[in-house]
C-alpha cells in the first residue's frame, strides 16, 4: 500500500523562451550617475553585437513561477529519505546556508588583502585541522572542488612523489567495483589501468593484488567501506603489500561516513584520500553540485600539495606561493570556499563526540534497512554491512523485473530510488544508504514499500515494468534522446504546440 | 532497531572492524554547539575581513548586483537538496532548467551546444584544451600570456600530467592585445588549439578572426574563454571559435572568496560527442509528452570508465541554476543595459588615470601608478577605506608599475572620484 504520497494537480510550464515576448521585462537598473556612452564608440562598431537573439523576455512574476512550478516536479531530501548508495543524502541544515551568505564571506573578494581576508583565511584553516583529525593525515588541501577533482589531485601528488623517487611507475590498480571516476582519473594523470577483480565476499583479494604489483605500479586506488558497503577487513595488510613495493595507497572517501570518528584512513595505512565534503560533511547536493573534494595526505606527500598553502606569519594567516616541489594549482583561487564554509558549520555543530554519534546512527539505519528486507530481496554478500547495503534483483529478475523497474515504482511509493545497477560486480545492484538523519517511521515506510513492491512482483509483474504510474512524467525514453540529440531549444514554426 | 538487527548495543555496529583499524580513542574535536553559537563564529569571522570598504578588484571575481529572485529560487529544497537527474522521471525541474541553461549559453556564445556546468572557468580551460586534442589528435597547445594568469597556472598542472604541451604567445605592449606575430611564428602542425581570453586579463577587448583564421590554416582550433560574462551582453558572439570556455561568476554568483563559482564548456555541434561533462537532452515521456533526460552519457566516467572524455562527475549545477535565474531576469534587452552600465562606469573610472593600454576595454583598465608602487598607493587607499586594484608586479614583472582595476553597475562615482584623487 502506498502510505507516503497522494497525487494532486500540478502545474504544466513552457521553456522559458515560449513565455518571452517582447517588451517584457523582470530588471531594474539605477540611473547612471556617470556619463553613459556610446558602444560602437567604445568598442568598435564590429565588436558590438546588435541582440541576443531568442534570449528570454519575461515579467519578475513569471520568473519565480517559472521556477517554483519547475521545482515541484523535483524530489529533494527535503521531501523524503533520498537512498542512493555511496552518495550520502543526508539532510542539508540550513543553517549552514545561512552562514555561507554573511556579507563579509559572501563578498570576499579572493584578491583582496591578506590584512582584510583574517577571517576566511581562520575558517579554511579550521576546517584543513579538523579534516586532518578526522582522516588521521599529517596536511589537508581544500582547493578541488568536487570528489572527482579531489581524486585528479591526488593521483596527481602521487605521480609527483614518485617522479622525486626516481619513477613515476606506470600502473593505477583499481577494483571491478569502483567508481568510474577511479579509472577515468588514473588515465587523465597518464597512466595505465589495472582491473582488479573482487573476491566471492565483495572485497579486496589480498592474494590476488600481491600477484598484480609490480615495481611498476603506482598505486592502488581503494573506495573503504567499499562500493557494497564492506569494509575491507584485510585493509592494513592491503596498504601493507602495496607499500612493501613502493606502491601509495589511494582512498576515495565517497563512503567517508562510515567511517567518521570510528576508524581514520591514515591510521590503517592510507597515503592519500578524498572527502567529498557535500556527501559526509552535509553540503546540499543542489541538483548535482557544486561539491568540494578535501584531500589529505601523510607527511611525505605533503611538500607537493596545490599551492597557495595557508602559513601562519607574525601572528597571521598568509598565503604561501613559494612551493617549488608543488603539483601546481588545480583550480584557480582557493577552493570552493562556500561549501568549505557550510562544512565547518556542520563539524562545529556535531563536535568530536556527535560526529562519532552521527557515524554509529548511519551504520543502525543500514543495518536496520538491511535487516528488514533480507527475507524480500537477496542481499549480495553476506559480509556485515556498514552505512550501506547492497542488494541483487536476483529473486525478481526470476519474474522479469530488473533493478531498474524496481527503481522506477519506488518512485511511485513517494521515494527517491537507491542507486541502480552499480557496483557492477552486482547482478542487478539495489544499492541503498539511508544516512543517519533519517528517523525510523520514513525507514519503516520505505522498507514496506519495497516490500510491497516485491509482493506485486509476484502477483503483476508487468505493471511493476511500467512503472512510474502516478508521476506527471511517465518513463523517459533516454534511448531516443540519445539517438538524435536535442540539447538547445530552437524557435518551432508558428504555430507549434508550445507547452508540454 | 538494534534488535532487529540482532544486536545489543551501538558499539557492536563496528565490532567486526580489524582492532588495528579502530581509532581508540574520541576525536579531538570541541563537543558541538548551538545554532546560535555557530552563527555567531562565523559572524565574529567575517568581520575579520573587508567589510565596508569601496572594491575596484576584478580580475575573475566581480561584484555585479545579485537579484533576490536568485537565492529565492536556489533556496527552494526541490532544487537545493536533490541530487544528480539520474532519475528523469523526479528530476524534470532540474532537467528543465539545465536545458534553458545549456540553450542561453549558446543564444549568449553564438556555439551550438553547452554543457551542464564545469567546476569554474579555470578548470575549463585543460578540459576545453584536452578536447581539442581528442578533435585533432594533436598535444600542443598555444595560450596568450594575457589570459588569467591563474587559469594559465591549472592548464599547466594538467598538461604536465598528461604529457601534454603548454607554450605561452605574447601580448602586445602598447595595446595589450594578443601579438599575433607571435601567435603566427608560434602555431605549428602540432598545434592542437590556441587559447585566448577576451575581454583578456588586462580587460581590453581581442579580435579573434584573425587569430581563428590562422589556427584555421594550420588545423588547430580556437579556444575562446571568457571571465567576465556580462561583456557577453553588448560584444559581438566569439561564433568563429571551435571551443567556449567560461566563467559565469558575473552571473549572480557572489564572490565568495574565490568559490563556488559555475564554469561551461560551449562548442560546435560537430564536436559534441567530444564535449566533458553532464548534457540534457529532449525527448518524450512514456505518454508522449516532452520530457528532459541527462544525454550521450556514453562520454562519462560511469559509463566508460578509463575511456570517458574527463573524469568529472559532480559539476556547479546550483550554481549554474544561479546563473540561469539571473538570465531569465536581464533577459534579452538588460543584459545589454548592464553591459553598458559596466561599460559606462569603466570609462568614468579610467577617464584621467593613466591607461597603460590602448585597446579597447570592457569593464577593466589597467592603469599606471607614478611616484609610487601600486602596493603603496593601495595602501593608501585602504586607510579611505577603499580596496583598490590587483597590483599586476605578482604576475607580470613588466607591468610592475600598474594596477588592474575593475567597475561594475555597482561602482559608485563618488567612490571612483575618491580613488581618482589618491592615484592621480
Amino acid at each position: 500500500m502506498i502510505r507516503k504520497v497522494r497525487t494532486h494537480v500540478n502545474q504544466n510550464e513552457p521553456l522559458l523562451f515560449e513565455l518571452s515576448s517582447p517588451g517584457k521585462r523582470a530588471w531594474q537598473l539605477p540611473e547612471l550617475d556617470v556619463p553613459a556612452v556610446d558602444a560602437a564608440e567604445a568598442l568598435g562598431a564590429g565588436a558590438v553585437r546588435d541582440d541576443i537573439e531568442g534570449f528570454p523576455e519575461v515579467s519578475e512574476v513569471e520568473v519565480i513561477r517559472h521556477f517554483t512550478r519547475l521545482s515541484t516536479w523535483n524530489y529533494g531530501i527535503d521531501l523524503g529519505l533520498f537512498p542512493l548508495g555511496s552518495c550520502t543524502m543526508k539532510y542539508n541544515p540550513r543553517i549552514n546556508e545561512a552562514v555561507a551568505r554573511i556579507e563579509g564571506l559572501a563578498w570576499a573578494h579572493p584578491y583582496q588583502p591578506e590584512s582584510l581576508s583574517q577571517g576566511a583565511m581562520e575558517i579554511i584553516a579550521a576546517l584543513e585541522k579538523r579534516l586532518g583529525e578526522i582522516f588521521g593525515m599529517d596536511a589537508v588541501t581544500l582547493q578541488p572542488a568536487a570528489g572527482a577533482h579531489g581524486e585528479y589531485t591526488g593521483i596527481m601528488l602521487i605521480r609527483k612523489y614518485l617522479e622525486s623517487q626516481g619513477n613515476p611507475r606506470k600502473t593505477i590498480i583499481v577494483p571491478d567495483a569502483a567508481h568510474g571516476t577511479n579509472p577515468a582519473t588514473a588515465i587523465m594523470v597518464g597512466y595505465e589501468v589495472l582491473n582488479l577483480k573482487s573476491n566471492d565476499r565483495g572485497m579486496v583479494d589480498p592474494a590476488a593484488l600481491a600477484a598484480a604489483v609490480t615495481s611498476d605500479t603506482a598505486a592502488m586506488m581503494l573506495t573503504n567501506p567499499n562500493t557494497v558497503g564492506v569494509f575491507e577487513q584485510e585493509i592494513v595488510k592491503i596498504c601493507a603489500i602495496l607499500h612493501d613495493k613502493g606502491a601509495q595507497v589511494y582512498m576515495d572517501g565517497a563512503n567517508m561516513n562510515a567511517l567518521v570518528g570510528i576508524a581514520r584512513p591514515g591510521d590503517f595505512g592510507v597515503d592519500v584520500m578524498h572527502s567529498n565534503l557535500h556527501k559526509t560533511f552535509s553540503t546540499p547536493h543542489g541538483g548535482g553540485g557544486p561539491g568540494a573534494g578535501a584531500v589529505g595526505v601523510r607527511a611525505h606527500l605533503e611538500p607537493f600539495l596545490p599551492a597557495p598553502r595557508l602559513k601562519r606569519a607574525n601572528g597571521a594567516w598568509t598565503w604561501d606561493y613559494d612551493r617549488p616541489r608543488s603539483i601546481g594549482r588545480v583550480r584557480a583561487f582557493y577552493g570552493n570556499f562556500g561549501v568549505l564554509v557550510r562544512a565547518l558549520a556542520y563539524i562545529m555543530a556535531h563536535g568530536g563526540p556527535g560526529l562519532r554519534k552521527a557515524t554509529l546512527d548511519a551504520l543502525l539505519n543500514a543495518n536496520y534497512v538491511r535487516a528488514r528486507l533480507e527475507k524480500h530481496y537477496q542481499i549480495a554478500y553476506d559480509a556485515p554491512s556498514m552505512h550501506e547495503c547492497v542488494f541483487s534483483d536476483s529473486k525478481q529478475a526470476a519474474h522479469g523485473v530488473r533493478t531498474g523497474d524496481i527503481a522506477k515504482r519506488l518512485i511511485d511509493y513517494g521515494f527517491h530510488p537507491y542507486t541502480v545497477s552499480f557496483p557492477l560486480i552486482v547482478s542487478g545492484a539495489l544499492m541503498i544508504e539511508p544516512t543517519e538523519t533519517e528517523p525510523k517511521q520514513e525507514l519503516d515506510l520505505f522498507c514496506d514499500a519495497l516490500i510491497s513492491i516485491a509482493e506485486e512482483i509476484e502477483k503483476d509483474p508487468e505493471m511493476v515494468k511500467h512503472a512510474p504510474h502516478l508521476t506527471r512524467t511517465t518513463r523517459v525514453d533516454e534511448v531516443m534522446a540519445a539517438r538524435k540529440p536535442i540539447v538547445r531549444w530552437k524557435p518551432g514554426p508558428a504555430g507549434a504546440k508550445a507547452a508540454d | 532497531m538494534l534488535a532487529a538487527c540482532g544486536l545489543q548495543t551501538m558499539e557492536d555496529l563496528c565490532a567486526h572492524l580489524p582492532k588495528e583499524a579502530l581509532l581508540h580513542r574520541p576525536l579531538d574535536i570541541p563537543a558541538g554547539i548551538s545554532e546560535y553559537e555557530i552563527s555567531e563564529y562565523f559572524k565574529e569571522q567575517a568581520a575579520r575581513n573587508a567589510v565596508g570598504y569601496a572594491c575596484f578588484l576584478g580580475a575573475g571575481a566581480y561584484a555585479h548586483h545579485r537579484p533576490v529572485l536568485c537565492d529565492v529560487v536556489v533556496s527552494r529544497g526541490e532544487f537545493l537538496t536533490s541530487y544528480t537527474p539520474y532519475q528523469a522521471e523526479i528530476a524534470q525541474g532540474t532537467l528543465t532548467t539545465i536545458f534553458e541553461f545549456q540553450t542561453m549559453l549558446c543564444q549568449l556564445t553564438g556555439m551550438e551546444v553547452a554543457n551542464a556546468s564545469m567546476y569554474d572557468g579555470s578548470t575549463a580551460v585543460p578540459e576545453a584544451a584536452m578536447m581539442a586534442s581528442r578533435i585533432t589528435g594533436r598535444h600542443r597547445y598555444l595560450v596568450c600570456a594575457n589570459v588569467h594568469p591563474e587559469y594559465r597556472d591549472v592548464l599547466d598542472t594538467a598538461a604536465r600530467n598528461a604529457q601534454l604541451h603548454v607554450e605561452t604567445f605574447g601580448y602586445d605592449l602598447e595595446t595589450g592585445r594578443m601579438d599575433l606575430e607571435s601567435l603566427d611564428r608560434k602555431l605549428n602542425d602540432e598545434t592542437a588549439c590556441v587559447i585566448v581570453q577576451s575581454p583578456n586579463f588586462f580587460g581590453v577587448i581581442e579580435e579573434i578572426q584573425e587569430a581563428a583564421r590562422m589556427a584555421h590554416a594550420r588545423g588547430a582550433l580556437l579556444v575562446y574563454l571568457f571571465t567576465e560574462a556580462v561583456s557577453l551582453g553588448i560584444l559581438k558572439p566569439p561564433v568563429e571559435a571551435d571551443i567556449v570556455a567560461g566563467e559565469l561568476q558575473s552571473f549572480a554568483i557572489s564572490p565568495s572568496y574565490g568559490g563556488p563559482y559555475a564554469g561551461v564548456i560551449a562548442a560546435k555541434e560537430k564536436f559534441i560527442r567530444q564535449i566533458p561533462g553532464r548534457l540534457v537532452g529532449e525527448t518524450r515521456d512514456a505518454n508522449g509528452n516532452r520530457a528532459y533526460c541527462l544525454t550521450l552519457s556514453t562520454r562519462e566516467q560511469h559509463i566508460r570508465r578509463e575511456k570517458a572524455t574527463s573524469n568529472i562527475c559532480t559539476n556547479q549545477a546550483l550554481i549554474a541554476l544561479m546563473a540561469t535565474v539571473f538570465m531569465s531576469v536581464y533577459g534579452r534587452e538588460g543584459l545589454r543595459e548592464l553591459a553598458l552600465h559596466n561599460l559606462a562606469k569603466a570609462g568614468y573610472l579610467q577617464n584621467g588615470l593613466n591607461r597603460r593600454f590602448s585597446g579597447k576595454f570592457f569593464n577593466e583598465v589597467v592603469v599606471k601608478v607614478s611616484g609610487r608602487t601600486p602596493e603603496a598607493a593601495n595602501a593608501e587607499l585602504l586607510e579611505r577605506k577603499i580596496v583598490g586594484g590587483l597590483a599586476l608586479g605578482r604576475f607580470y614583472p613588466e607591468l610592475a608599475d600598474s594596477m588592474l582595476l575593475c567597475a561594475t553597475e555597482m561602482t559608485k562615482r563618488a567612490d571612483m572620484d575618491r580613488l581618482k584623487e589618491v592615484l592621480r
